[in-house]
C-alpha cells in the first residue's frame, strides 16, 4: 500500500510538486499520468526515499519514508527513468550486488535466477550491462526492482524506449505482478494507463488534475457524448433531420461518398438519442448503415485536461494584460 | 557492515574490471621503482667507498628507505585524484546513485564501502612495493621496524588523501572537475608549510601542523608518535564526515 498526503517539493522558488495526495491499495496498479516535467519523477523519488519532501507525508507499506527510511526502502522496488546499471558488471554480478544491498542474505543465486527468468534476461546473464540494448537494460532494471520481492513497486516510465513487442510483454508482466505487489507506474503514453492501471492520477505542473479509474474518467469527461452515424441518403438532408432531434447539440459531416455519409452527432450530457436518430433516418426512407456511441479516448481526455488548463491560464494572462 | 563490504566489493570490481586499477598500479610501480633506484644507486656507490674506509658506517634505512617512502607521497599526490574522482561523480552521472540511495543502506555504509574499496586498491599498489623492500632484505640488512612504521605512515596519509578525494567527488557529476579540484587541494595541503619561515611563530606552528606531509617525517624515521596518528585519523574522519554532509545536502537540494 502506498499513501501520499499533501506532498510538496520545492527547488528554491520553483515548486515541482504541489500538495499531491493519492493512495494505491494493496495489489493495485496506479498510473501516474502527465506530460514531461509535470512532477512525476520527483514524486516517485520522494516515495522511494531518494529525496525528502518539502512538505507532506508519504507512507509505503505502513512505514513513513522519512521517519523509517530503511524499513520503507526494504519494501520498495524502484526502477528509475534510466535503469541504474553498472556498465562494468555482468547482469548476474549486478543482480547479485543489488540483492546484497537490498538486504537479501539467503538463496541469493536462486532469486537472481528467478528474476532473470521472469524478466527474460537469462540469455544475457553473463553479458556486461554496458553492452546491452536499451530493451534489455530496461528489463534488467525491472529485474533489479523485483529482486528482493518488495511489496511496493515504483516504476518510472517502465516501457520507455522499448520496441512494440517488448512494450506488450512488459505491460503483461506488470499486470501479472499486480496482486502480489502494489504498483505505481508513471507514463506519458496514454493507452498504457488504460491497458494496465486500475487507477489513474493525472498530474500537470506539479498539481493533481484528476484521480479516478480509467473508465470513470472517460465517462466523467465525455460530458457531451458523441454518436457515430453512417447513413445512406442525401448528406445535407440527413444532417438537417438529425439536427432537429431534441438533445442533439451539433451534427458534423465527417465524410460523404456517393450517397453514403458519415456523421458525428454530439449530444447533451446524459441524453441517449440513439433511438430517435435511428427512427428519424428510417422515417425519411434513408438507410441506416451504422450507429454506435463513441467514448472519448484517454488521449483526448489528457489533451483536454491539460489544454483547458493552459487555455484558462492564457485567458487569465490576457485578462491581466487587458486590465493593465 | 555487510552492506559496506558489498559496496567495497563493487568498488574493487569497478577498479579491476576496467583498466583503471592496472594503469594506476603499473605507473605507481614504475615511479616507485625509479624513486627506489636513484637512492639505491647512490647508496651502492657510497657503500663502495665506505668499504675502503671502514670507520664510516652507512645506514640503509636512513639513506635509502626513508627517502624512497618520502618520495612516494609525491606519487600519491598525482595518482590519488584518479582513484577518487569516479567514486561519486560517476554514480551521479550514470544515475546508479539512485539505486544506492533508494536501497536499505545508510549513507555512512555507502561512504565507508567506497572508502574501503579505494583503500584496498591503494593497499594493492603498496603491496607491489614490498618486492623492492624484499630485495633489500635479500642483499642487505635493513632494520624492519622503521620500514613497517614507514608503511603505516603511508597508509594513514593515503587514507587522508582518499577521504578528501571522496568528499570532492561527492560535490560534482564531472570526473575531470573532481580530479582537478582534488589535485589542487592535495597540492595546497602539501606546500602549505612552505611559507612558514616568513610568518609569525603561531601561524608557523598552525601551518606546519596542517601540512599532510610534515606529519610523515617521523614515520619515515621509524617513530610512531600518537600526535601524528591522531592527526591522520582525525583528518580521515573529517573527510568522511564532510562526504556524509555533502551526500545528505545533495538529497535536500535534489
Amino acid at each position: 500500500m502506498i499513501e501520499v498526503q499533501h506532498l510538496s517539493k520545492k527547488y528554491g522558488p520553483f515548486t515541482a510538486v504541489d500538495d499531491v495526495s493519492f493512495k494505491a491499495e494493496s495489489g493495485e496498479i496506479l498510473g501516474f499520468l502527465g506530460p514531461n516535467g509535470a512532477g512525476k519523477t520527483t514524486t516517485m523519488r520522494i516515495i522511494t526515499g531518494y529525496m525528502p519532501a518539502t512538505g507532506g507525508k508519504a507512507t509505503v507499506a505502513g512505514f513513513d519514508v522519512f521517519d523509517q527510511p530503511l524499513e520503507a526502502k526494504r519494501r520498495t522496488g524502484y526502477l528509475p527513468e534510466t535503469p541504474p546499471l553498472y556498465p562494468d558488471m555482468t547482469v548476474r554480478e549486478y543482480l547479485r550486488f543489488v540483492a546484497k544491498i537490498k538486504g537479501l542474505r539467503a538463496n541469493v543465486n536462486d532469486r537472481v535466477n528467478a528474476v532473470m527468468k521472469k524478466t527474460w534476461v537469462t540469455d544475457m546473464a553473463d553479458r556486461h550491462c554496458g553492452k546491452l540494448s536499451k530493451g534489455y537494460k530496461q528489463r534488467v532494471g525491472l529485474a533489479q526492482a523485483l529482486i528482493h520481492e518488495p511489496e511496493v513497486l515504483v516504476l518510472d516510465e517502465p516501457t520507455a524506449g522499448l520496441d512494440p513487442k517488448q512494450i506488450i510483454e512488459t505491460r503483461q508482466l506488470i499486470r501479472e505482478l499486480a496482486g502480489t505487489h502494489t504498483i505505481v507506474l508513471s507514463t506519458h503514453i496514454l493507452p498504457e494507463v488504460a491497458q494496465t492501471c486500475q487507477k489513474v492520477v493525472i498530474i500537470n505542473k506539479g498539481k493533481i488534475v484528476a484521480t479516478d479509474t480509467p473508465q470513470a474518467l472517460t465517462e466523467r469527461l465525455s460530458g457531451s457524448a458523441t454518436i457515430f452515424v453512417q447513413a445512406h441518403g442525401p448528406a445535407d438532408e440527413v444532417q438537417r433531420a438529425l439536427q432537429g432531434i431534441t438533445g442533439v447539440v451539433r451534427v458534423n459531416v465527417t465524410d460523404r461518398r456517393d450517397d453514403v455519409g458519415n456523421f458525428d452527432v454530439d449530444t447533451e450530457k446524459g441524453v441517449d438519442v440513439r433511438r430517435e436518430v435511428a427512427s428519424a433516418i428510417v422515417r425519411n426512407g434513408w438507410g441506416l448503415l451504422e450507429l454506435r456511441p463513441m467514448g472519448m479516448s484517454l488521449e483526448d481526455i489528457f489533451l483536454s485536461l491539460t489544454t483547458t488548463e493552459t487555455e484558462a491560464e492564457d485567458l487569465e494572462a490576457e485578462k491581466a494584460v487587458v486590465d493593465a | 557492515m555487510r552492506n559496506t563490504l558489498a559496496i567495497a566489493q563493487r568498488e574493487m570490481n569497478a577498479y579491476f574490471a576496467s583498466p583503471i586499477a592496472y594503469v594506476l598500479i603499473g605507473f605507481f610501480a614504475l615511479l616507485f621503482g625509479w624513486f627506489f633506484y636513484v637512492p639505491l644507486a647512490y647508496f651502492a656507490e657510497q657503500s663502495g667507498q665506505a668499504g675502503m674506509n671502514p670507520t664510516q658506517a652507512l645506514n640503509m634505512n636512513q639513506m635509502l628507505v626513508g627517502p624512497t617512502l618520502m618520495n612516494t607521497t609525491v606519487i600519491m599526490l598525482f595518482l590519488f585524484p584518479l582513484i577518487t574522482m569516479r567514486t561519486y561523480s560517476e554514480e551521479k552521472r550514470s544515475g546508479t546513485i539512485e539505486l544506492l540511495l533508494t536501497s536499505p543502506v545508510t549513507d555512512v555504509e555507502i561512504i565507508m564501502g567506497k572508502f574501503l574499496g579505494a583503500m584496498l586498491l591503494y593497499g594493492a599498489m603498496l603491496a607491489v612495493t614490498l618486492i623492492h623492500m624484499s630485495i633489500l632484505f635479500i642483499f642487505g640488512d635493513p632494520e624492519w621496524k622503521p620500514i613497517a612504521t614507514g608503511y603505516l605512515g603511508l597508509l594513514l596519509m593515503g587514507g587522508c588523501f582518499l577521504s578528501l578525494g571522496l568528499f570532492i567527488s561527492s560535490l560534482t557529476k564531472n570526473q575531470i572537475v573532481a580530479a582537478m579540484a582534488t589535485f589542487g587541494v592535495f597540492l595546497m595541503l602539501w606546500v602549505i608549510s612552505w611559507i612558514s619561515q616568513f610568518v609569525g611563530p603561531t601561524t608557523q606552528t598552525v601551518l606546519r601542523y596542517l601540512s599532510l606531509t610534515e606529519h610523515f617525517d617521523d614515520f619515515a624515521k621509524g617513530i610512531i608518535d600518537t600526535k601524528h596518528v591522531i592527526y591522520y585519523l582525525s583528518f580521515m574522519a573529517f573527510g568522511l564526515f564532510l562526504t556524509a554532509k555533502s551526500v545528505d545536502s545533495e538529497r535536500w537540494r535534489g
